[in-house]
């Protein structure tokens, strides 16, 4: 029985594999060929992924390669500015029409039979759309449908704060909704620090890199296992931070885990307050002229966004996108290329008007943290790979994940509609958030099944302190 | 200054030949804190991203822009943590410890001078490398790329400089990058 049979009842066999009111999840989510198999078109096949930034393809006719799922996309700025998303693959044998990186071109013709397409809808108004097909005339008559046989388009797109957003699905709901609160720690990672919209840019070079294990482990560190920082207690000892000691400046108080039960988004951040009365310590004491740039912006941010709520936090957006959003201010995407083994792009964002001395500090404090050789994140990836290896045997797949710190214990932040915490004490409660729409995505539901707008027979809420 | 290849510089190219072996023998070796003593206080150090470009952009190759992403870019107080944070026993990326096997070849000696100001003698180099990898019983992974040299001669030897790795792989197919190239 696969996960799109299961559709309208609710005695899955997801069910059993994902227990969302136990805290458990089977491992067979992170080895298995099957469920991975259908993964493909039932999450990555209809979530809003990441594609990339605007700041990658500023000028007309610039494109940038990007992945969706284990496909690649071509991401194209078209004459008039507008973006557009195309599966890589001539639609005539499938082969790649792109297989440069990046670059600027108004046309993507196949190396395999030269048929040739549009980077935008100049012609019949749909980018992607076949302009010429060697021997149009004397060899297929004119009888080619021409309009038919454009590159397939990624229906669904979304520039949000200059990030880039893409989906499958046509009927996909509003990224904006998709996000939902979680778009305040987003749009805080991507507005410059002074408060201005838009204000990041993507430093030029995505790092990409394999790592044998499942995806899914990527989003659930980054979606706020806190508990997890003890593997980087020798970052810690040797300090990294740009105040000299640690991996960070990082606030002392008022942190927590958030997270959006019905979105599947979460991460750890701080308690949100007017943007007047937020407090930022200081930061990057070792480097005064970074320190004074953002002691600056954060002054004339307190008056730009003067009785706004101030909600920041780093995390992970459902499904395969994470991003830390100040120290270091950077996104990873977990590209999933088999059930054990997944791609990953890190990108690293900076503010575009910072000077140049600035730009260079961060630059080089980010990827000194982040990226397989960052001190913290190597240990992650030997974290991730050797938890997949060890969960492939037939003895390991019969036990679950545990996933309990702090289940039930939750309870609804009044300040942002939609948001759960446990206070102060971190808990695995995000954890269980992606896993619970990981399985509601599994499980074929409608848009407005998972937009929780329509009730689903017998669901599993996400277990709040007071339930039992 | 001689030609690079001349009968005078064999005995610097010598020199900077047997600098690059006793390089591999003090990283494969795990003498880290040696390795450190190879570098110049004001070392810089890059590893570049690359990329496929078109044929006629090979310029462009790698990422090289002063304010590109690379894998990595520090000064020598980061490298010294690094070594560090290897010395601490729990840096799971290199525990248990990895085998490394640093191969350096194709060695040239592209042009020597003398620096500006301290009027020290200092050398460019080339070569090509091959690093590999075993850890956990079957995990193997290789690094293969060119690498760039400044190398100055002061009191205590040769000391490299400046060094620009191009690791020639646009994706990683290695997991984390734990050990100097």
């Amino acid at each position: 029985m696969t996960a799109r049979d299961a559709l309208g009842t609710h005695e899955t066999p997801l069910r059993t594999l994902v227990d969302v009111a136990g805290g458990r999840a089977s491992r067979e989510l992170f080895v298995s060929q099957d469920l991975y198999d259908q993964e493909q078109e039932m999450v990555f096949g209809r979530a809003w992924l990441f594609l990339g930034h605007e700041s990658q393809i500023p000028e007309p006719n610039d494109f940038c390669l990007s992945r969706m799922g284990e496909e690649e996309v071509i991401i194209t700025r078209g004459r008039d500015g507008g973006i557009h998303a195309l599966l890589n693959s001539c639609t005539h044998r499938g082969m790649k029409v792109c297989r440069y990186d990046s670059g600027n071109a108004r046309t993507f013709t196949c190396p395999y039979h030269a048929w040739s397409f549009s980077n935008d809808g100049r012609v019949v108004g749909r980018p992607g759309e076949l302009i010429n097909v060697p021997g149009y005339k004397s060899r297929y008559h004119e009888e080619l449908e021409k309009e038919a046989w454009g590159l397939i388009q990624v229906p669904s797109l979304c520039v949000f704060n200059g990030s880039i957003w893409g989906s499958w699905d046509p009927d996909a709901p509003p990224f904006e909704s998709y996000v939902g609160g979680m778009g305040m720690w987003l749009r805080f990672a991507l507005d410059s620090r002074d408060g201005h919209s838009d204000g990041a840019e993507v430093i030029p070079g995505v790092q990409k890199w394999r790592t044998a294990c499942n995806w899914k482990l990527s989003p659930l560190n980054f979606s706020g296992d806190v508990a997890h920082v003890v593997s980087h207690k020798s970052v810690d000892m040797v300090g990294i931070g740009p105040s000299g000691v640690g991996r960070r400046d990082d606030k002392e108080e008022g942190g927590g885990a958030f997270g959006w039960p019905d979105l599947g988004h979460g991460g750890t951040g701080w308690v949100a307050a007017p943007e007047e009365d937020y407090v930022q310590p200081a930061s990057f004491r070792n480097f005064p002229e970074v320190a004074r740039y953002f002691e600056e912006a954060r002054q004339q941010r307190r008056e730009l966004r003067r009785g706004e709520l101030h909600f920041q936090g780093k995390g992970s957006i459902f499904p395969n996108m994470s991003f830390h959003e100040e120290q270091p201010r950077t996104v990873i995407v977990a590209h999933p290329v088999g059930p054990t083994m997944t791609e990953f792009w890190r990108y690293y964002l900076v503010d575009k008007d910072a000077p140049d001395e600035v730009k260079d500090i961060l630059r080089r404090y980010n990827i000194s943290y982040s990226g397989p050789a960052g001190l913290t994140e190597s240990d992650d990836l030997e974290n991730w790979s050797a938890a997949t290896a060890a969960s492939k045997g037939f003895m390991a797949r019969r036990s679950y994940y545990n996933f309990q710190q702090g289940l039930g214990h939750s309870v609804p932040y009044e300040a942002v509609p939609g948001c759960v915490w446990a206070g102060h004490e971190y808990s695995e409660q995000n954890q269980v958030i992606f896993l619970k729409r990981w399985r509601e995505f599994m499980e074929g539901r409608t848009w407005p099944q998972l937009m929780h707008h329509e009730p689903v027979l017998g669901d599993v809420r996400f277990p709040l302190a007071g339930d039992r | 200054m001689p030609e690079p290849g001349s009968l005078e510089l064999t005995g610097v190219r010598a020199e900077l030949e047997e600098l690059l072996y006793l390089e591999a023998d003090l990283l494969d070796n795990r003498k880290l804190a040696e390795w450190l003593d190879l570098l110049a206080d004001d070392m810089t150090y890059r590893v570049l991203i690359a990329r496929d470009v078109h044929s006629k952009e090979l310029a462009h190759q790698y990422h090289d822009a002063p304010l590109d992403v690379a894998w990595m870019d520090e000064r020598k107080d980061l490298l010294e943590r690094r070594v560090a944070q290897l010395a601490t026993g729990i840096h799971w990326a290199e525990e248990p410890a990895s085998r490394f096997c640093h191969l350096y070849t194709n060695f040239r000696l592209l042009g020597v001078d003398h620096e500006m100001g301290s009027g020290a003698l200092s050398a460019c180099t080339s070569c090509r490398f091959l690093i590999y990898r075993n850890r956990l019983h079957e995990e193997e992974e290789w690094l293969v790329g060119k690498r760039t040299d400044r190398v100055v001669r002061s009191e205590s030897g040769w000391k490299f400089a400046e060094r620009i790795v191009y690791l020639d792989q646009p994706v990683l197919m290695a997991k984390n990058l734990t050990t100097f190239l």
